[in-house]
């Protein structure tokens, strides 16, 4: 069996900085902090009163009127990405190859808001006014669903759900159904919406939040002494993987080559990671082993990275346990300084970000690092953006569950 | 607002058509675009508007626009 080449030819993002990839990046770039407090509903009774949102988002551009309204807004996100992607990538599914182009939007929640607002519906009026598109709404797999009919994409059409690592892993499956010809092009990525009054109780019950609530942009504040929790964000990342000889057939501009993919689990809680960060480890080393490359090939980390006392210092364990010396001389970063912690959409935007990284030759920077915590003592690209050739990144996402995702993107060379 | 205006803006607002296409004559499904779950939120949007049971067997008859503005203004007058 031969194994296809799979490169990138697309991408695509909203975020919490930006309604379009590159205005986002443009952000990400200038240290730019999403953070402001929560819109969406009243805040003030919870511990934690300010987020990441998106910002004036306008879907008429991509979505007819009716269906805006029957949809929940992490789908709208993905619908409106979707577009946005095929339109950048120039891509155009025919009939013949329809069956063969997968679609795999990870999300880790769902349609919260829709959940919840109908809940409040059922509650005062009662089970008659739960409305019949309360349940296809609310499906965390609507967003692919949606994308398929949209696009007329008729290949596996999947949701992956691993909490804060969905988004890696649906790009990570779709790379592999491209590798083993199950397909030759893939919209993959991760979605999330879910800043709504549920949400923010359920993490704030887990003092998974930073509560800095006077000062919302230095909130996130990965890897440095002062960091206090991750702030919760939004939005939607998506890439367009295709085989290289469906790119090169199409003569698609190729921005990246996907390079290895590892996920693992912890086998250990239900929300903690093992100290050693020996899981998110096994992430990394699987991928690398996929890549056939060696620690010292790695050259900047697109990392986790949440803010949360825990995930930072076992993820600098994990990266120092995988590379070894050559840890020290590798840029990492953590785009949720600035985007904020973006759920089961991380690991499709910072997927986007690590592949931007190559192409633009610029590392984005970790911004809120003031005071150096000793247990995280990799270069984290602290403050300002770094101009600099990157030839692959390691893309790391962990979550609840115990379950990590590594993914390695390199520049494209014949 | 009439029961009939009412009536079109719930329409135009649910099924995300022009106001001009919701004319008595027009047909839910034929001409205004609606399939069954459309249908079934209308029905229960016409409820709490007019804060009126509609059930299943007179939301079968419902098929246009002017079904629907005389089914309201009947009940309505009850």
């Amino acid at each position: 069996m031969t194994l296809n080449r799979v490169v990138v030819t697309g991408l695509s993002a909203i975020t919490p900085i930006g309604n379009d990839l590159a205005t986002s990046w443009a952000n990400l770039v200038a240290g730019v902090s999403g953070a402001a407090p929560i819109t969406r509903f009243d805040a003030s009774a919870y511990d934690t009163r300010f987020a990441c949102e998106v910002k004036n988002f306008d879907e008429k551009p991509f979505i007819a009127a009716k269906l805006a309204k029957r949809l929940d807004r992490f789908t709208i996100y993905a619908l409106s990405a979707a577009m946005m992607l095929m339109e950048e990538a120039g891509y155009k599914i025919a009939p013949e190859e329809a069956e063969l182009v997968s679609v795999l939007i990870g999300c880790g929640l769902g349609g919260l808001e829709t959940l919840e607002a109908t809940h409040t519906k059922l509650l005062e009026q009662g089970p008659s006014r739960v409305s019949p598109f309360f349940i296809p709404t609310m499906i965390a797999n609507m967003a692919a669903g949606q994308v398929s009919i949209a696009t007329g994409a008729r290949g596996s059409n999947v949701c992956t759900t691993s909490a804060c690592a969905s988004g890696l892993h649906g790009i990570g499956y779709a790379y592999s159904d491209i590798k083993l010809g199950r397909a030759v092009a893939a919209i993959c990525g991760g979605v999330e919406s879910t800043i709504t009054p549920l949400a923010v109780g359920g993490f704030n019950a887990l003092k998974a939040l930073s509560t800095r609530n006077d000062e919302p942009t230095k909130a996130s504040r990965p890897f440095e002494a002062g960091r206090d929790g991750f702030v919760m964000g939004e939005g939607c990342g998506l890439l367009l993987l295709e085989s290289l000889e469906h790119a090169q057939a199409r003569g698609a501009r190729i921005l990246a080559e996907v390079a290895g993919f590892g996920a693992s689990g912890d086998a250990y809680h239900m929300t903690a990671p093992p100290e050693d960060g020996s899981g998110m480890a096994l992430a990394m080393k699987g991928a690398l082993r996929e890549a056939g490359m060696a620690p010292t090939d790695i050259a900047h980390i697109n990392a986790h990275g949440t803010s949360t006392s825990l995930n930072d210092a076992c993820e600098t364990k994990a990266i120092k346990t995988v590379l070894g010396e050559h840890a020290y001389k590798v840029p990492i970063t953590s785009n949720k300084s600035m985007i904020g912690h973006c759920l089961g959409a991380a690991g499709g935007i910072e997927s986007v970000v690590s592949v931007k990284t190559i192409v633009e030759g610029v590392i984005p920077p970790t911004i809120n690092h003031e005071t150096a915590d000793p247990v995280c003592d990799l270069d984290c690209t602290p403050n300002v953006a770094r101009k600099q050739a990157v030839s692959s990144v390691l893309c790391n996402s962990f979550g609840f569950g115990g379950t990590n995702a590594s993914l390695i993107f390199k520049a494209f060379a014949q | 607002m009439s029961v009939a205006e009412k009536v079109k803006e719930i329409i135009v607002d649910q099924l995300g058509v022009d106001a001009a296409e919701v004319n008595p004559d027009a047909k839910f499904v034929d001409d205004l675009g609606a399939d069954s779950l459309d249908l079934t939120e209308l029905i229960m949007a016409m409820e709490e508007e007019f804060g009126v049971e509609i059930s299943d067997e007179d939301a079968q008859q419902i098929q246009k626009v002017q079904d629907a503005i005389s089914f309201i203004e009947k009940k309505k007058g009850e």
